[in-house]
């Protein structure tokens, strides 16, 4: 079953083409990731999903509704995480989730939902007391309180500490644990590639590469990175080596297609001449650097939204 | 829940809220008291001329300041309150809910309604231990219909007032600025004559004034209705709620 179908779907502001026809299957379930720079249609797209923002063109299907029609029996289902949220300041975590519960038909209890987001040592406490990480989990909590279907988070851990991000993940994994479909939007490709099934990349308004992030790093191969400290003394490298390869304040890089072949190069010549390799790493590319180029491409091409 | 049960819900909510915050509810209520002091003991115990009815002072300015706290309450409130929950994107979040807005909207009112009259009660016993004013009795009812009638006027008028304001940052200039004036010109902190008493009569303070300063004249006869200026309030009570319709923003508008 799909939670989310979009069908060609379009939105412009004036004379800037926002998001310029995408097509989007969510299944029920998943975490399904929407990567993207700013400006590129990301939150325009969410905030039509979301019921926020009316369509140009296109058709969209979430849990089986319009989005676009305001039902109320909609946003009893999906729960929404946005970037920039408030709640009464002088209202307690417990009130503040309580408060919310009241509007849907079938809540979940308030200290469930606080245990989920991790925030049981702080169920009395003030949201004005809270820290910037327990707020944006208070967020979250609220996000929760109905016991959505679907939730849809925004960037949901900018700004957070490592171990308070490691912490977001793994409710967020305990999330798609309970049946949950997670629209997610992040910055971090590491969330991505950690929390998501599939994930997609939106530039100017489209959407240019979609999939697992694993075969969406596959995909992009050539992006295998060799580097290595150089040795002030060092004879000059192999000629392909020297052709493809970078030196930049005495460390050597290489993006490789075919990294076995450029390996055997490189530690024969090593072994020839007697050079350590010292600091030498082998990346795979991640999803980080897939984005990058891929957001590279699309800029150099013009593909830009505003 | 019914919409009205989540509309009351959401009131008691907004009343917890309020009274967490100490500091902001004790100059709500200390406010009025203090403007009721200065003006009391500025302007002594004389009698001022009202529409050429003798009126002890202190009974005009318990008048005159008991509609003053009524409009802080609801119409400076309302619109500094919406224009900040606006910007922080709380009503962006509510508006995500199931909670009809509308439930949103007048369970807020309804807690500020209510705490302009609990305002307009406490000047009135004020001016009555301090200042011997006497407590409207035969003009109760007048008095207490106009109190709705104003309260939600102005309510409306402060959530109409929040579609000009830009961000939160802007809303207390915006909002002193639109009100401030007409405090003065409709007589508020002293009694007006000629110009000021014919313009500010175009406009929702003036009526309300003469309202409560009706009510609170011992000479008044009857049960304290004057239609004329009933009407007025209403009327821009209702073009404050159409505008608001039409013009109010769930996100912040930057």
């Amino acid at each position: 079953m799909s939670a989310i179908v979009v069908k060609d779907l379009r939105k412009s502001y004036g004379k800037v083409h926002a998001v310029g026809g995408i097509d989007l299957t969510v299944s029920e379930g998943e975490v399904f990731a929407l990567l993207g720079p700013n400006g590129a249609g990301k939150t325009t797209t969410v905030e039509i999903l979301e019921g926020y923002r009316h369509r140009d063109g296109g058709e969209v299907s979430v849990l089986g509704f319009d989005p676009a029609k305001n039902d109320r029996s909609y946003r009893e289902r999906i729960g929404i995480v946005l970037q920039e949220t408030g709640v009464e300041p002088f209202l307690t975590v417990a009130e503040v989730i309580d408060l919310f519960r009241g509007y849907y038909p079938h809540p979940r209890p308030v200290d469930e939902v606080i245990e989920i987001v991790g925030l049981q040592e702080k169920r009395d406490t003030r949201v004005k007391k809270l820290s910037g990480g327990q707020q944006r989990r208070l967020d979250v909590a609220v996000g929760l309180a109905g016991d959505p279907d679907l939730l849809f988070l925004d960037e949901p851990t900018t700004g957070f500490d490592p171990t308070a991000r490691r912490q977001a993940w793994s409710m967020i994994k305990n999330l798609t644990e309970l049946g949950k479909t997670v629209f997610l939007t992040t910055h971090y490709m590491d969330e991505a590639q950690y929390l998501a099934k599939r994930a997609a990349i939106i530039v100017g308004g489209k959407i240019v590469v979609e999939g697992p992030p694993s075969e969406l790093v596959q995909a992009d191969a050539s992006t295998t990175l060799i580097r290595f400290i150089v040795p002030p003394t060092a004879p000059p490298l192999p000629s392909e080596l020297d052709q493809d390869g970078v030196v930049t304040a005495g460390v050597f890089e290489i993006h490789s297609a075919e990294p076995a072949r450029a390996l055997n190069l490189l530690t024969n010549w090593a072994l020839e001449n007697g050079v350590d390799l010292d600091g030498l790493t082998v990346t795979r590319p991640t999803l980080e650097d897939v984005y990058l180029d891929i957001t590279a491409k699309a800029a150099a091409e013009g593909v830009t939204s505003e | 829940m019914s919409d009205l049960a989540l509309t009351v819900r959401q009131l008691s909510f907004e009343n917890r809220s309020f009274w967490r915050n100490p500091a902001a509810a004790f100059f709500t209520f200390v406010f009025p008291l203090m403007f009721l002091f200065i003006f009391t003991s500025a302007f002594g115990n004389d009698t001022i001329d009202i529409d050429g009815r003798d009126v002890k002072s202190s009974t005009y300015y318990v008048g005159t300041i008991a509609a003053f706290s009524l409009i802080t309450a609801c119409y400076t409130n309302i619109a500094m309150g919406v224009s900040f929950a606006r910007d922080q994107g709380v009503l962006k979040r509510v508006k995500g809910s199931p909670l009809p807005s509308g439930s949103y909207l007048t369970g807020r009112i309804g807690h500020a309604i209510l705490i302009g009259i609990l305002l307009v009660i406490i000047v009135t016993i004020f001016g009555a231990v301090f200042y011997g004013v006497e407590v409207p009795t035969n003009t109760l009812p007048g008095l207490l219909v106009t109190l709705v009638v104003g309260s939600a006027s102005f309510a409306a008028l402060g959530l109409a007032i929040t579609s000009v304001v830009p961000n939160a940052e802007a809303a207390p200039a915006i909002v002193n600025f639109s009100i401030l004036p007409l405090l003065f010109l409709s007589g508020v902190f002293f009694p007006v004559k000629s110009w000021m008493e014919t313009f500010s009569s175009f406009f929702p303070v003036k009526p309300l004034l003469d309202l409560v300063a009706n009510a609170f004249n011992p000479e008044t006869t009857g049960a304290g209705f004057l239609w004329g200026d009933l009407g007025a309030v209403a009327l821009w009570g209702v073009a404050g709620l159409l505008l608001a319709v039409r013009y109010f923003s769930w996100e912040p508008r930057r």
